[in-house]
């Protein structure tokens, strides 16, 4: 555990509260922060009068990592892959339909409410809609204090510990009186971060924290959670959509599609060497703000759409799209197994260079 | 050009425009220091009609609660001499007086009184209880949320009213209170739907979501998060309720139900007077327009409130 | 020297609102050309989409209002033109394609109805079994497969990427001269974006018309475009070629945005955002709308009193900055800073 830097103005405050929550279970294990393990979520389609069962949603279809601690695992897809699904699944407010979610040491799959409340305090969660995600009605302060209050923990200085946290994330504490519709989208996503650090936990989920933000605003909000990781020590899942965020922030990447992930490694091995065929055509289908990368990129662009989760293709349900596909990918689901250094899910994983010929020559 | 390619071209307009207003609010480019309630209170008095019914409308509650200091005589109080009275100025018979020389005017104030009485007691009744049973309906959903809605549907279709009134008869005829009560009982349904539909969409709002990752209790949730983002269309509604109410206790009690004498009643002082409209046609009309003077601002005060708490009207 | 098919000049567009008088088009003045793609860039509040939203008379005016300015179409001013007389143009001769494709797509009538509509509303003659070719064709065209069994679906039929792909081809079905697409790809996955876009070129490139493309997407606008106009606070702040843009900007904000963007290759250091909040459009700051956030302005006083005008350098493209000759320097230096390559002050 690398030793949390001196003069940082929670330091005192973290290391006390870090003590009481711990259990002292994450040094012992020497597991990761948070372990997924085969986690599936599967929602059931009702139809007609008695609401019978017809089918499911296969949002996220058997998918296991590891964060590790103040590591930031991304996690990327396009819409219908299932990564919000997966965050709201880790956090209970989506039930998995199988699996196993495991927390500093503690399975939380099943836990039952009354239980889960301590988790809390450790395991929170940013989300994207900066509009949404703060009750219209309650003021700055009320907002942020709310955790504090849910737990108990106001009385004793809840009113410094405020002020302490609208510091952390550059807002002023006089920002305190106000109400979340005399802000900035920015400042709004804030805020929320704000209230995710009330606790002190160990892992915070950001589910596309920056994708609702203007471009110059993103990197303020992009900058402010990689000082508070350092400084704080926190692991992140950091779900976006976005591949240059992703990879900015992230140590670690995981890539979904259709509820699974097709490949999985550190940040350099999944954006210098892709060998899963969706990867390479993400990298490939990313705009680059960079004139002289359209003509030098290699570009592959993908046929059709993305299939219906309640319906997905037998195999490797990337086979409908792929360019790839053989007979076997029909029958066989392909396991997430390394190959060329790293996790991928695929019977004819291959490296590709997509990215390096872009724009970096003069 | 079709009809049907310039209705879609005038969507879009509406719908640009709609955007463009949007895109400049949005990102919070004016620093407004005005909440909600202090928007909704500008607006409020910005809206005349609501604004001159509230002030008419406060002088009458005024005038009807303290009715024992501003009626001229009891309710019940006969003098012969000046019987069947056209409206004047003498002796304070600004609304005439019946056949026993009763005046109006104290009669009316009293019957108002009672009015209000009910109307209110409707009104909490109805609304705590659509409350209730529409925020757990929609709070909890599933099985719970369609035993409600049965239960809801049941009070609408069956004729409770008929029912109760009937009963109410050996219950203790014509007390104001019973009756406002038995009334409740039908009023709370509309509200109940509207606030289980708000419910159910809240529920799913990003910040309920917050919430309870947080580890709030649904009783946290359902109080702090839920309810104060209902208020608006809850008083909205409130409002209608007790306009409602008033005429429909005044249909009653016209119709010889509801409010029994020796209980003041506006609905019974109408169907008193009713037979002599022709020669003492002050008896019928003063009561009927108070009803409908009540009625109007109540309706009128609704709009202003309704206007007043929309969010989505910023343009002037 | 080639006329501009379309011209915007010194439009002015404010909105009354409850909080106040919005300055939402402050000047604003760019034009495109015949076969061009002109990438027009902003974000919230910049006033790019309004600008073109007025120009074609699609504001409700109130509480919108547009104060002065020209918008010339082949030569022809068109604001003040009668609204049945814009609708017509709106409709044949400058499309538009919006980031929702709803709001162009009727739910209730198939696709390939609404788009044989739209070619048989100016084409009097046209039959409605040449109109259905014809449209089989457009829906071929962008890419729709199965385009003869897609004309009879409805829009809920289609998904996200098609549906966008159905509303370009009704834009492009009468042969528009202008095709402007305001924020087309924003709500699309990355890789049906690559498709759309590839789908926007074609188009484009068949019909020769000129194409505006608004979006606050910088690798978008990088690949599409031809020559880029750069809209902060309700004004213009620089326009160039793609390449003067990209490697050589000339305005502190245009910089900003370079550096504050996450790469997807290169090295990679800290980001460097641009700091402070967008600007108010009804409390605007005095002087430059961008001084408050400029990191080179340094407080001084001609940016803080004088409004720059958008005006060129002497071998450099238009920019409105009182300091622009001092953004090379300034470029250097932050690109030292966040790991972009740089150098003789061209980024790249």
């Amino acid at each position: 555990m690398r030793p949390l830097r001196p003069g940082s103005p929670l330091t005192g405050a973290v290391l006390a509260d870090r003590a009481i929550s711990y259990d002292g279970q994450d040094g012992q294990t020497g597991n990761g922060v948070l372990d997924v393990e085969d986690l599936k979520v599967h929602f059931p389609i009702k139809e007609g009068l008695r609401r019978r069962v017809v089918g499911h949603v296969y949002a996220v279809d058997g998918i296991s990592f590891r964060v590790g601690h103040s590591e930031t695992l991304g996690l990327v897809g396009e819409s219908g892959c299932g990564k919000s699904t997966t965050a709201r699944a880790i956090i209970r407010l989506v039930n998995p339909t199988d699996g196993r979610v495991v927390f500093m040491g503690q399975d939380i799959t099943t836990l039952p409410r009354k239980y889960l409340r301590p988790v809390r305090k450790s395991l929170q969660i940013v989300f994207q809609d900066p509009y949404a995600s703060l009750n219209p009605r309650m003021t700055v302060r009320e907002i942020v204090a709310e955790p504090l209050k849910i737990h108990g923990l106001w009385d004793d200085g809840g009113v410094d510990r405020v002020a302490e946290l609208l510091r952390l994330v550059q807002l002023s504490p006089e920002h305190g009186n106000r109400f979340p519709h005399e802000f900035s989208g920015g400042q709004r996503q804030r805020i929320g971060v704000a209230r995710a650090l009330a606790l002190n936990p160990r892992m915070l989920l950001l589910d596309e924290p920056v994708s609702a933000l203007d471009v110059s605003i993103q990197a303020q909000v992009i900058n402010l959670l990689m000082e508070i990781q350092e400084e704080l020590e926190l692991s992140y899942l950091f779900i976006a959509h976005d591949l240059s965020v992703v990879r900015h922030i992230s140590h670690r990447l995981g890539v979904m599609y259709l509820g699974r992930i097709v490949e999985m490694g550190t940040r350099d091995e999944i954006f210098e060497n892709p060998t899963h065929p969706y990867t390479q055509a993400l990298l490939s289908a990313v705009p680059v703000p960079e004139p002289r990368g359209r003509e030098t990129r290699e570009r592959i662009v993908l046929r059709g759409d993305v299939p219906n989760p309640a319906d997905p293709p037998s195999g490797c349900v990337f086979r409908t799209r792929c360019w790839k596909a053989q007979d076997i990918c029909a029958v066989e689901t392909p396991p997430l197994v390394e190959q060329f250094g790293h996790l991928v899910a695929c019977h004819f994983a291959a490296p590709l260079e997509i990215l390096s010929s872009t724009g970096d020559k003069a | 050009m079709t009809d049907q390619q310039v209705r879609a071209d005038e969507a879009l307009e509406t719908e640009a425009t709609r955007a463009a207003l949007e895109s400049v609010h949005l990102e919070g480019l004016e620093v407004q220091s005005l909440t909600q309630w202090q928007l909704a209170r500008r607006k409020f008095f910005q809206h005349k009609l609501a604004m001159t019914s509230l002030v008419i409308l406060t002088l009458v509650f005024l005038a009807a609660m303290f009715a024992d200091f501003v009626a001229p005589y009891p309710f019940d109080a006969t003098n012969v001499p000046d019987r069947s009275l056209a409206p004047t100025f003498e002796g304070l018979h600004i609304f005439g007086t019946d056949k026993i020389g009763r005046d109006y005017f104290s009669r009316t104030l009293y019957g108002t009184r009672t009015s209000m009485y009910v109307a209110f007691i409707v009104a909490s009744v109805s609304t705590v209880l659509g409350i209730v049973i529409g925020g757990i309906a929609g709070y909890y959903g599933g099985k719970v949320d369609n035993l409600l809605m049965r239960l809801t549907d049941l009070f609408l279709t069956i004729p409770f009213l008929a029912i109760l009134l009937v009963l109410s008869s050996f219950l203790g005829a014509g007390n104001p209170v019973r009756v406002a009560f038995i009334l409740a009982f039908l009023f709370w349904t509309g509200l109940a739907r509207i606030v289980r539909g708000e419910f159910l969409s809240l529920r799913e709002k990003e910040f309920v979501e917050a919430a309870k990752v947080l580890g709030a209790s649904d009783s946290r949730i359902i109080f702090r998060h839920i309810l104060p983002n209902t208020a608006g269309p809850i008083i909205v509604n409130a409002t209608l309720i007790v306009a409602t109410a008033i005429l429909v206790e005044a249909a009653l009690s016209f119709l010889g139900f509801g409010i029994q004498p020796p209980f003041p009643a506006l609905g019974k002082l109408i169907s008193d007077g009713q037979d002599s409209l022709t020669t003492q046609w002050w008896l019928a009309t003063f009561p009927g327009l108070t009803i409908v003077l009540i009625a109007l601002c109540i309706n009128f005060i609704g709009d202003g409130l309704r206007d007043a708490l929309d969010p989505k009207q910023r343009i002037k | 020297m080639t006329e501009p098919v379309l011209a915007i000049r010194d439009l002015v567009v404010e909105f009354d609102t409850t909080d106040g008088v919005v300055h939402a088009v402050d000047g604003v003045s760019y034009e495109v050309y015949p076969g061009e793609t002109l990438g027009v860039v902003g974000e919230s509040g910049s006033g790019k989409s309004v600008t073109v939203m007025s120009a074609l008379g699609l504001i409700q005016m109130p509480p919108g209002r547009i104060v002065r300015g020209e918008v010339v179409y082949k030569g022809r001013d068109i604001i003040g033109l009668p609204a049945d007389e814009l609708r017509k143009i709106r409709n044949k001769e400058i499309a538009m394609i919006f980031q929702d494709p709803m709001t162009s797509l009727n739910p209730v009538f198939t696709v390939g109805d609404q788009i044989a509509e739209a070619l048989t509303a100016h084409n009097d003659q046209m039959s409605s079994d040449r109109a259905r070719a014809e449209t089989v064709g457009l829906l071929e065209m962008v890419g729709v497969p199965n385009p003869d069994r897609r004309f009879d679906q409805y829009p809920h039929e289609y998904s996200g990427g098609m549906r966008q792909r159905a509303m370009i081809a009704m834009a492009m079905a009468n042969k528009p001269s202008v095709l402007i697409a305001d924020e087309p790809t924003t709500a699309l996955d990355v890789t049906i974006q690559a498709q759309v876009l590839e789908v926007m070129k074609l188009a484009a490139e068949e019909t020769g018309a000129a194409t505006i493309i608004i979006t606050h997407d910088l690798g978008v606008v990088a690949e599409m475009a031809d020559r880029i106009t750069v809209m902060y606070g309700g004004k213009v702040v620089e326009t160039g070629t793609v390449d003067q843009i990209y490697h050589t900007p000339r305005h502190p904000y245009t910089l900003g945005l370079m550096m504050s963007l996450p790469r997807i290759t290169g090295e990679m250091k800290r980001l460097l955002p641009i700091p402070g909040n967008p600007p108010s459009l009804i409390n605007r700051p005095p002087g430059c709308s961008f001084h408050p956030r400029c990191r080179m302005s340094e407080g001084r006083e001609l940016c803080r009193t004088v409004i720059p005008d958008l005006i060129s350098g002497a071998e450099d493209h238009p920019s409105a900055c009182h300091f622009r000759d001092e953004v090379a320097d300034e470029l250097l230096r932050e690109a030292a800073a966040t790991g972009i390559a740089a150098h003789g002050g061209s980024l790249g």
